[in-house]
């Protein structure tokens, strides 16, 4: 494993290996002293060209913790806003002998084609509407903590999916490990095209919350990206939490003790009501835990042993 | 641990002529000796906690602490030790995975804690080991016992108590079979 672009580029063995990884990483979070050498002497570069709080953060702590060393660029403040481009920006950085380069940007394929104008190891945090492979694999990791297994559970992902590359590393990981995926939402913002991809990968659409909220083993919210959006997807928010958001009724609708999720951030009162996001199956800020491990484990196994292709 | 490249264990080609040196009776009568002498240094099995290292430190923990018990008539802590983030030649292979680290519900500090492994050879194992512990926490006092000691040590590193001491030639390959693991309880060289 070189980079980490997106989930197609996992094996399943792969996946399975990283949850094995981030098991034991887990347990680091729980001790006094939260080290380990595995990294010492690396350098991680977290490049970060759009607002994040969780993932830049669980990216520099996960670093490290494994005894990295971690500096943190984001387009503001850096030579971007005097009008750099992306790729002398990614070389000069580069140039300082990085070992990692976390990067999360905009533009839908920013982290590939970084990957192929730099010798180190790329993690995609995010590209635009594309991909955000740690997101699906911390979801996942954290349902399959609470379920037992994935296989043949039936998750539900329910939201903005048209601006959601959370969506669309989730739907690939949960179908590889052998769940039952529904997606659903409101017809403006179903992906135009989702029918042949949903064909193709086996997975169900809908745009039907309630009807899908009753048979799922695990909800995932997703959040309404405002910033992405240009136009006017539905008529008011008041709308769309009737529609589509996972209110205290709908919660009601749930198997007992589903667990729910968010990639957070939350727009509370939004997509998922205060009532859901506090309930007791609420998994959100196992996430966040859950997230860190699977950093920990993502770095590790991409910076911990003997350099792959290219120049060490 | 053996240090060899990886993938030198358990596979034994016909070729090879194997030649075994512990079979299940003398590992079982070796495994009690052990037993015997840490209660003996330690007199008693307070305090005492028994950590295997991966992969098959672990069984042999088990089987110390339960010849323990039977002893001393009391339950003794046992936990399992993984060092693979702390080895000094990660950079030099392919990702190894790393394994699960246990502790026993009471930790390591200010206890006796005898690290327990199958074969000690190079000694690098037993020093990833030591390094984990410190970040684990403070033993009052650590000590090593193995099943084997191959010798060809590279570090000042040795055991307090030995199942048996095996000279070998650098280019031989010693290995530990259990029947937790792969359903025999023998140990060959080869």
């Amino acid at each position: 494993m070189k980079h980490l672009l997106s989930i197609d580029d996992l094996s399943t063995d792969e996946i399975h290996a990283l949850f094995a990884t981030a098991a034991d990483m887990h347990d680091v979070q729980s001790r006094e002293v939260k080290k380990l050498p595995a990294l010492r002497g690396r350098t991680v570069v977290n490049m970060f060209f759009e607002d994040s709080t969780r993932t830049r953060s669980s990216f520099e702590i996960a670093g490290k913790w494994l005894s990295a060393d971690v500096i943190n660029v984001s387009a503001k403040g850096s030579s971007t806003s005097k009008g750099e481009s992306l790729r002398d920006t990614v070389l000069t950085v580069c140039a300082m002998g990085v070992d990692g380069l976390v990067i999360r940007h905009p533009a839908s394929g920013a982290a590939v084609q970084v990957s192929e104008w730099v010798d180190a190891s790329v993690v995609n945090a995010g590209d635009g509407m594309h991909e955000h492979p740690t997101q699906a694999l911390l979801d996942a990791y954290t349902l399959q903590r609470r379920l037992g297994s994935l296989e043949g559970r039936h998750v539900a992902i329910i939201g903005d999916l048209t601006h959601s590359r959370v969506f669309r590393s989730n739907v690939q990981c949960l179908t590889r490990l052998g769940a039952r995926v529904t997606v659903v939402a409101p017809p403006t913002l179903m992906p135009s095209g989702i029918g042949a991809w949903s064909a193709s990968a086996g997975f169900e659409t809908s745009y039907d919350v309630d009807a899908v909220l009753p048979d799922a083993d695990a909800v995932m919210m997703l959040r309404v990206q405002r910033e992405r959006m240009s136009g006017a997807y539905f008529p008011s928010a008041r709308e769309y939490t009737v529609g589509y958001g996972l209110t205290r009724n709908r919660l009601a609708l749930l198997k007992p003790d589903v667990p729910i999720c968010h990639p957070g951030p939350m727009n509370r009162g939004l997509e998922i009501a205060a009532d859901a996001a506090d309930a007791a199956q609420s998994v959100v800020l196992e996430q966040v835990s859950s997230g860190l491990a699977i950093r920990m484990a993502v770095l590790y196994h991409l910076l911990a042993g003997e350099p792959q292709g290219g120049t060490a | 641990m053996q240090m060899p490249a990886p993938g030198t264990r358990p596979d034994t080609g016909p070729e090879r002529a194997d030649r075994t040196v512990l079979d299940a009776r003398d590992i079982s009568r070796a495994l009690t000796r052990i037993s015997h002498e840490l209660l003996e240094r330690n007199k008693g099995a307070d305090d005492l906690v028994l950590l295997g290292l991966h992969t098959r430190g672990v069984p042999l923990a088990r089987r110390i602490a339960e010849r323990i018990a039977a002893v001393e008539g009391a339950p003794v802590a046992v936990g399992e030790l993984d060092v693979t983030l702390y080895r000094d030649d990660l950079r030099s292979q392919p990702t190894r995975r790393a394994h699960k680290t246990a502790l026993p519900a009471g930790g390591i500090d200010r206890k006796v804690v005898v690290l327990v492994d199958d074969v000690l050879f190079s000694g690098r194992t037993i020093r990833a080991a030591l390094d984990a512990l410190a970040d684990l926490g403070r033993p009052s006092a650590v000590r090593l016992a193995v099943l084997v000691d191959r010798g060809h040590r590279q570090l000042p590193i040795r055991a307090d108590h030995v199942g048996k001491n095996l000279p070998s030639a650098l280019a031989e390959r010693v290995s530990v079979r259990l029947t937790e693991i792969d359903g025999t309880d023998e140990v060959s060289i080869s």
